[in-house]
């Protein structure tokens, strides 16, 4: 037990080792300006990491300031908390705020806190400054918006009276007031204002509350009055939060005021005061005449469906289509690559390794690059400009029906395209259900590596034919089996959310922010840091998962089989002799490996749904990635690994497997159990790997695999049963 | 079934979710569940403040609202917690 944390106290990603260099939080309400302020003030970008125990984003950076009295530089760490509307937690997402406000999970406290408050919406924002100022934080504000705002506040230094604590009018996007922001900083950290200032006096009764609940806050916490009425505003019945000691809670429970009755004076009373003090000075609210002009189209009974479609399309075409040179290019570069290096190094086992086990994996990796630079780009850019609010103010209603939030509507489109990015997009969503939810039915769509396997068999075993003259067989099955998806990821969403992932139905409150230019650099940064996050975190996992299939389908490595093939291509005359020698050798090696072993192990499971071990094989195959299925099912019919979809010799190879009783083995009944099959299991690692990081371990990701294989191996069974029954082929 | 026109005066109070559109009206008081209610107070929507409906959603759900100069979308369920009086 040498380790120097105590479990549980394990410090964020954002806590410097450094105990030297200064602690920086940045705190406000969402909507003020909040990352561009530190992406100003940092330079560069951050380091992005979760807070340890919950999915939430603390991104982490560095300023150089100028030290107030020596002027020598000073370098200071900045961490950005999560936008939130107020201190008092209701989840363990929420909790992260207080919790890294104040130190209470054994990480150092933050010595000064900037708050971005936005002029335009001054009163909301000035509520979690006056929350901030009753803990005794060391606060700085950044009142941004200060262009939009120019003409409703007037006389914004009058706010430094009123707070007790400097006040720096900015334009966050123009770069003003960023000299006096680092120069108010620099004050700060050297004359800290600590004082506790309740601007309101609590009542009796809840004095005598607030009282009894401070002497049972844990040790550890800071004495204060503001945290005993954190407590009294947070604990309670059906709370998600974390590391509440039962003693608190039992503290709050006995409190003989009702929690609305502490939230009534609490609220109010901040209120009262701010209506008194703060809202004089101002002289109106921001017009926003474009905001309604562009709300009058956007949000629009029939037009803003029809641009919602049309931006949906938009989205939807660029993951789906405009990726795909790019994804081809990764593709062959990472051929390239593998082939130099095959040519330059010895062949031997470390060479296969390097070649297929490394290159390969890291190519595996990078090809989701393309997407998902794509997809946070054009989500920064919805997100950025107001647009992504309106997406969930549209889809609310539908959503809600499947228990799902409304922004899940974006991740599920993107599902279509491929699940990696569009699991990484479920963090536009700020609550942990939501985000499990969506991420548990997002691999249900169909994804575009689905369509190879589609087509392979459709192409193999349906006729190019129409039924009554003018529906054609296989566009219909095609479209049938996306409209299967979208059936069953709703329906799965449904029961899912009325089942294990239950949690109370969301209060949808959601702020539409006015419609502002999106910052390019901003988006720009967004995407980059959520495309370093996926290299560094689920492209590990991924990697490792690739050298481990590349194994299961390598070896046993056998010398004689090969030097024996070895004699008869090195006594052939024709090319085409050794060519057909060659994909024998490949096709009996990996119906002898390890792949194929474990493919004739669970030939039992998988004949009830009129699979044999071959099929089994390409199932296993297919778990790197599903459209490795047409290449591994090359492989094992001796076609070579060489093939695509619309490899007629693969086709013929197909139509002509037959089964031990000598009848085909591919039937159309066959091949509609196994694209149900294809349509419904987990079948991808990537997807696994991207939960387990997102969800922050291996429950979800086990979960996930075992409902969705599950679900495909029934469906399956009833297809192919049933047909049978029925009489089909 | 036939019931006398009531000889009561007219209650003005109503919730939030019957409000037309563009009325303005004053938040009488703050119900439903307690973090909700927590949430919509927190985010100015305190007893006395001027509120009005300035939107719909397409599909008849949620609302948008304008209140202290900023909009927020709540949906009717949550509307109807909030009781209000209309301004004249």
């Amino acid at each position: 037990m040498s380790s120097c944390h105590a479990p549980g106290s394990e410090p964020g990603p954002a806590t410097s080792p450094d105990a030297q260099v200064p602690l920086i939080a940045l705190a406000g309400n969402p909507n003020t300006g909040k990352t561009t302020i530190f992406n100003r003030l940092c330079g560069g970008i951050g380091r992005v990491g979760n807070y340890p125990g919950v999915t939430v984003e603390l991104l982490t950076g560095r300023v150089e300031l100028t030290h107030h009295k020596t002027g020598s530089p000073l370098e200071c760490e900045v961490v950005d908390i999560p936008g939130t509307y107020s201190l008092v937690a209701r989840s363990a997402e929420e909790q992260v705020s207080i919790d890294f406000l104040l130190g209470l999970r054994g990480q150092r406290q933050p010595d000064l806190v900037i708050v971005c408050v936005d002029a335009t919406n001054l009163l909301r924002n000035l509520y979690l400054v006056l929350q901030m100022r009753e803990l005794g934080i060391n606060v700085v504000v950044a009142l941004t918006m200060m262009d939009e705002a120019q003409d409703t506040l007037a006389n914004p230094e009058a706010l430094v009276d009123l707070l007790k604590c400097p006040v720096v009018p900015m334009v966050a996007r123009s770069g003003e007031g960023f000299d006096e922001l680092r120069a108010a900083i620099a004050l700060g950290l050297a004359e800290p204002h600590h004082e506790e200032r309740w601007r309101w006096e609590p009542s009796d009764e809840l004095s005598r509350e607030i009282q009894r609940v401070r002497t049972r806050l844990p040790e550890g916490w800071p004495d204060e009055d503001a945290l005993a009425l954190w407590a009294l505003m947070s604990v309670g019945q059906g709370d998600n939060l974390d590391h509440i000691p039962d003693s608190l809670r039992e503290a709050v429970a006995a409190s003989r005021m009702s929690g609305e009755a502490v939230d009534d004076e609490a609220i109010r009373s901040r209120y009262q005061w701010l209506d008194r003090t703060a809202q004089p000075l101002l002289s109106g609210y921001a017009k926003r005449p474009w905001t309604k002009r562009v709300d009058g189209v956007l949000i629009h009974p029939v037009w803003g469906f029809i641009s919602f479609l049309g931006i949906m399309f938009l989205v939807f075409q660029s993951l789906f289509a405009w990726a795909d040179p790019a994804i081809s290019l990764v593709e062959t570069l990472f051929g390239v690559i593998g082939n130099f290096a095959s040519s330059v190094l010895p062949a031997s086992i470390l060479t296969d390794l390097v070649v297929e086990g490394i290159i390969g994996g890291v190519g595996s990796v990078v090809v989701f690059l393309p997407q998902i630079l794509l997809l946070f780009f054009l989500i920064g850019l919805m997100e950025d400009s107001g647009y992504l609010a309106r997406v969930a103010f549209l889809m609310d209603r539908l959503m809600k029906l499947m228990g799902l939030h409304g922004r899940a509507f974006v991740p599920m489109l993107s599902g279509f395209a491929c699940a990696v990015p569009a699991i990484m997009a479920t963090r536009t969503m700020e609550r942990r259900r939501d985000r499990i939810l969506t991420m548990m039915v997002v691999p249900l769509m169909t994804c575009s590596a689905r369509l190879p396997v589609y087509t392979l068999v459709i192409g193999a075993l349906f006729p190019a034919k129409t039924i009554m003259g003018f529906f054609p067989v296989q566009g219909g099955l095609m479209i049938s089996l996306y409209f299967f998806s979208i059936f069953i990821s709703l329906a799965a969403a449904w029961v899912l959310s009325k089942t294990v992932i239950r949690g109370k139905t969301v209060p949808l409150l959601l702020e539409l922010p006015p419609y502002r230019m999106p910052h390019i650099s901003d988006v720009l940064r967004m995407m980059w840091g959520r495309a370093k996050y996926f290299l560094t975190e689920a492209g590990t996992v991924i990697l490792a998962c690739t050298i481990v299939m590349w194994a299961l389908l390598a070896f046993p490595k056998q010398p004689e089989l090969e030097l024996a093939f070895q004699e008869q291509i090195a006594v052939s005359t024709s090319t085409e002799e050794i060519a057909g020698l060659e994909r024998e050798l490949a096709g009996q090696l990996l119906r002898e490996s390890y792949a194929g072993k474990l493919g004739q192990v669970m030939e039992p499971a998988i004949a009830p749904l009129g699979f044999d071990w071959k099929v089994g094989i390409g199932l296993i195959g297919a778990f790197a990635a599903r459209e490795v299925f047409v290449a591994t099912m090359g492989v094992v019919y001796n076609v070579g690994g060489e093939v695509d979809e619309e490899s007629i010799t693969l086709r013929e190879h197909i139509r002509a497997e037959k089964r031990d009783d000598g009848t085909p083995l591919y039937t159309p009944l066959m091949g509609l159990s196994l694209m149900v099959f294809f349509a419904l299991a987990c079948q991808c690692m990537s997807t696994l790997a991207v939960v387990k990081r997102e969800t922050d371990g291996y429950r979800w990701p086990a979960f996930l695999f075992a409902y969705m294989t599950t679900l495909a191996w029934v469906s399956s069974f009833f297809v192919y049963q049933g047909g049978k029954l029925l009489g089909f082929e | 079934m036939n019931k006398q026109p009531s000889a009561l005066p007219v209650i003005e109070t109503e919730n939030l979710a019957d409000l037309p559109l563009q009325r303005m009206a004053q938040i009488l008081s703050v119900g439903g569940d307690r973090a909700l209610r927590r949430r919509l107070m927190e985010l100015g929507l305190v007893p006395g403040t001027p509120v009005k409906v300035v939107n719909i959603a397409p599909l008849g759900d949620p609302l948008e609202l304008s209140v202290r100069g900023c909009r927020l979308s709540i949906r009717r369920k949550q509307a109807k917690a909030l009781l209000i009086r209309k301004s004249a």
